[in-house]
């Protein structure tokens, strides 16, 4: 299969169910996107794909051809933050972290589509990213912030 | 004899190791310091001043040998370490360290003993003293029981001043200027002349001294870390996707492996590997401690053989239905099965006769379940076995590789791991073990252990079950008498038996969180039952207080009702320890408790104190059409000195989320022997649209520093029952309380 992640071509020969999950995680070594569930309950796998946010380990190989798949690593960088990243350690958010990859890439989707959400809109769309450190409450926080940077810039 | 004399012979619980009481030692062996593990391989030119601190030519390593699994600790240590050390986040490198007896737990020990833990009297604190040198001379090194912080916060900054003081004594040598001119800064120290000298450049003079062992530690009112907000160190590799955990090390030529271990607990009788063996990158399967490994060139791969191969299980050792759990708890409420009276002061037995208030109350299994399942990479050469995971043990961690692959346990190197959650799971071994047990047979080649999440559920040591019963007297419109019995399997004896160790004593978790209340009632009794072992259980974050704490401060409100008295003034009437009645006075303000609510609206209040640190929250929900909401928490507690008030914030709300999340919608139960919860569609906790608006206040009354990890975890489920009643009049008793009534 042929698709791009984070803007660079990959071709990738594994079985057509393997989930994109693993192809990112250890065919190519890509390892933002986090294994918490398998079936869809926690998003810690959440990546975007083709711009909207997917959980990877639903996705299934033989899908991938000629899609662009961007994972946490391809959103922003420690040296170049995007506005969801930099709120994130503004408000500090994370505490193990593990669930974060998930939650930044659910959380810049969201504001792709709804600059300016509401408590409601956020609780509606990121009610699939379990966190079970109890983040929650930064977590809107963060996301409140980041509308007001992108809306800003 | 004296009461200490009688406790010393007896056996201590400190979260989850045991030691035999009467250990004889002399006092130079306790007074002596444990070897310096960095001055091993201590590189020439390097300089350590203790076992915190390591500087070389080219930079400055800080080990912060707690293991991180979200609370932060990381940075605090290091944050200690630099308070006095003079250098900033940014100007040096963090490192777990090596297992070693240097870094001993001196807060287990502290929690060690049978008192209370705010009970700052003589026989505690020397109780504490005794204790203390029995864990260092076993050089116990672990991170639990609330315990990073209070162990670390005098130890850390010392070695800090104490390298700081090197330092300067080396900059002296080198100029010829008197320590006294010496002043340091930003990893420096300063000249009178305004010259700055890198502790790195520094480090080879410094490495020749003797370090100065006098050090006095700064005035709080002189700190530049402690207290203000900081941001943690790994907090920008945590919102980037970069931070590596144990499940993302790669290393050259690893094989992956998943296993399945018998889900009832027991051995595996027969299996059929024949159509897992023809898949796809499948290397092999391997038989581990009652259960299969298979060994591929990916985890997934793996995973998916495992669905393939048939399994014939051994019967479960406990009962294999649920029903049967509950039974063996009810059948040890008797005087053979008491495994203790913590308090029985007043008459009790007089007190209660007449009308009595009566109520039974039971609280689940319930998994850890981090977000990062398990998994751990071991390597076993003749000469070591080195190990990728994050463990909460690190030296126990090595006796029990060792015991597998036939070497000394000092011969095992750990390199411990950021971990992705744990709520105690990262206290366990049998996933390190099996690791070990498949590499044994792979010697030379790195193999890499993943659980599937429905492993990780299934092998879970989830919290202990209980069932508590209250019967108290009221008279007069007063509480007169509370008399309580709680009884569960000893989580304790359960976790402690893992590693070979027995526990004769009593266990103290069956009761926490209940009978060491801060109320003064005319007469209280607490007895505790130990019920036998049943499904294997494990320390949850906060252990025995969520089970017990629920059920005694439940009881209270139920008795205040019923006395017709406010549930918050009653509770500060009852209360008279200072720093106690501050807190909940202090929630009382916050939450406007006594403010006007909607009819279908209710706030309930609770109080458990754990780990030393006294916890006040106010709930407040609304009863809707589509269920009960939470609208509001309100928490205040005293932990002593707050070192990060970012973090701290953090920790309370995370805990909150955790507490009210299980007592929502959490239990583990059995049937036909197995779990039935397996994934988190079945165990979900908390989810960001039933997240109240949590706001913490944090006093600084108590002497004594505390950790924050598991205390805000268990007046979270009473408070929450207590304000469904308040808003609808129906009393739940049994957790989780969606069992009984829907939430939104
Ligand atoms: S791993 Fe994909 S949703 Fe949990
Ligand atoms: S920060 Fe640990 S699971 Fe979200």
């Amino acid at each position: 299969m042929k698709f791009t992640v984070n803007g660079t071509e990959q071709n990738v020969d594994v079985e057509d169910d393997m989930p994109l999950l693993w192809v990112l995680r250890e065919e190519l070594g890509i390892t933002g996107p986090k294994y918490g569930c398998g079936i869809a309950q926690c998003g810690a796998c959440t990546v975007h794909l083709d711009g909207v946010a997917v959980r990877s380990c639903q996705v299934p190989a033989s899908s991938l051809d000629g899609s662009a798949v961007t994972t946490i690593e391809g959103l922003g960088t420690p040296e170049s933050l995007h506005a969801v990243q930099a709120a994130w350690v503004q408000h500090q958010v994370a505490q193990c972290g593990y669930c974060q990859s998930g939650q930044i890439m659910q959380a810049a989707s969201l504001l792709e589509t709804n600059p300016a959400p509401t408590d409601e809109d956020i609780d509606f769309v990121m009610a699939g990213n379990l966190c079970r450190c109890g983040t929650y409450p930064r977590i809107r926080a963060a996301i409140h912030s980041a509308a007001k940077a992108l809306n800003k810039g | 004899m004296s009461r200490i004399g009688k406790i010393a012979r007896r056996t201590f619980l400190f979260g989850s190791v045991a030691v035999a009481g009467g250990v004889a030692f002399g006092v130079y062996a306790v007074r002596k310091p444990h070897d310096n593990p960095l001055k091993a391989k201590l590189a020439a030119g390097a300089a350590t001043f203790n076992p915190w601190v390591l500087i070389d030519s080219t930079k400055i390593t800080l080990i912060t040998p707690h293991a991180d699994k979200g609370q932060g600790v990381v940075s605090s240590q290091a944050a200690l370490i630099a308070e006095e050390l003079d250098v900033e986040f940014g100007q040096f490198e963090t490192s777990f360290g090596q297992p070693s007896p240097a870094y001993w737990n001196t807060a287990m020990a502290e929690e060690a003993v049978p008192f209370r833990a705010t009970d700052n009297g003589f026989a505690a604190e020397t109780m504490r003293d005794v204790m203390g040198g029995v864990m260092k001379l076993l050089g116990f090194q672990g991170t639990g029981g609330s315990t990073t912080i209070p162990d670390s916060f005098e130890k850390l900054r010392r070695a800090g001043a104490i390298a700081r003081e090197t330092l300067k004594l080396a900059a002296s040598q080198e100029t010829g200027v008197p320590v006294e001119q010496l002043t340091t800064a930003n990893g420096t120290v300063l000249l009178p002349d305004g010259t700055a000298l890198p502790y790195t450049a520094l480090a080879a003079t410094a490495a020749t001294l003797d370090p100065v062992g006098d050090v006095t530690l700064r005035a709080p009112d002189t700190w530049r870390m402690i207290g203000k907000p900081m941001q943690r160190l790994d907090i920008v590799a945590k919102s980037t996707g970069t931070q590596t955990y144990g499940v993302d090390v790669d290393l050259p030529g690893m094989v992956h492996a998943t296993v399945c271990t018998n889900p009832r607990r027991s051995a595996l009788n027969s299996f059929d590997a024949s159509a897992a063996l023809k898949m796809r990158g499948i290397t092999d399967v391997v038989e581990v401690t009652n259960g299969l490994a298979v060994l591929a060139d990916n985890t997934w791969r793996a995973m998916q053989a495992m669905q393939a191969i048939e399994f014939d299980w051994a019967a479960a050792p406990y009962p294999p239905e649920q029903d049967g759990h509950w039974t063996a708890l009810e059948a040890s409420f008797t005087e053979e099965a008491r495994d203790n009276t913590w308090v029985d002061n007043g008459d009790v037995e007089t007190a209660l006769t007449g009308d009595l208030i009566e109520a039974e109350y039971r609280s689940p299994y319930v998994a850890h379940a981090p977000l990062e399942p398990l998994n751990a990479i071991v390597l076993v050469e003749d000469a070591h076995v080195t190990v990728w995971t994050g463990h909460q043990f690190p030296r126990q961690l090595q006796v029990e590789v060792a015991k597998i692959t036939g070497h000394d346990a000092d011969q095992v190197v750990l390199h411990n791991q950021y971990i992705g959650g744990s709520f105690g799971h990262r206290l366990e071994f049998e996933h390190v073990k099996q690791a070990a047990e498949i590499a044994n047979r792979r010697r030379g080649t790195p193999v890499k252990l993943t659980y599937s999440r429905e492993e990780d559920f299934l092998q879970d040591f989830p919290r202990h079950i209980s069932i508590g019963r209250g019967r108290g007297k009221i008279e007069n419109g007063q509480i007169t008498a509370i008399d309580l019995q709680m009884a569960a399997p000893s989580v304790i004896a359960s976790q402690t038996g893992r590693i070979g160790l027995s526990v004769p004593g009593p266990d103290s978790q069956i009761a926490a969180g209940a009978w060491n209340n801060p109320y003064t009632l005319p007469a209280f009794r607490m007895r505790a039952y130990r019920a036998p072992e049943l499904a294997p259980t494990s320390s949850w974050r906060s252990v025995g207080a969520p089970g017990a704490g629920f059920v005694f401060d439940t009881f209270l409100d139920e008795m205040i009702h019923a006395a017709g008295a406010d549930p918050m003034a009653e509770r500060i009437r009852l209360m008279d320890n200072q720093i106690a009645r501050a807190v909940i006075e202090t929630v009382a303000e916050m939450s406007d408790w006594g403010a006007p609510l909607a009819p279908n609206q209710g706030k309930g209040v609770a109080f458990v104190e754990s780990f030393g640190v006294p916890v006040a929250e106010v709930v407040q929900v609304t009863a809707t059409d589509q269920g009960i909401r939470i609208d509001n928490v309100w928490a205040a507690l005293d932990a002593g000195t707050v070192v990060d008030p970012i973090n701290y914030e953090n920790l309370v709300q995370g805990g909150i989320v955790f507490g009210l999340g299980h007592a929502l919608n959490c239990e583990i139960t059995y049937a036909d022997g197995r779990a039935e919860q397996e994934n988190y569609h079945a165990h979900e906790a908390m989810r960001i649209h039933q997240c109240p608006v949590i706001e913490v206040k944090a006093l600084e009354n108590q002497s004594k520093i505390r950790g924050l990890g598991e205390p805000p975890v268990p007046p979270a489920a009473p408070a929450l029952g207590n304000a469904i009643f308040a808003a609808t009049g129906q009393r739940i008793r049994e957790m989780p309380l969606n069992r009984h009534i829907d939430f939104v």
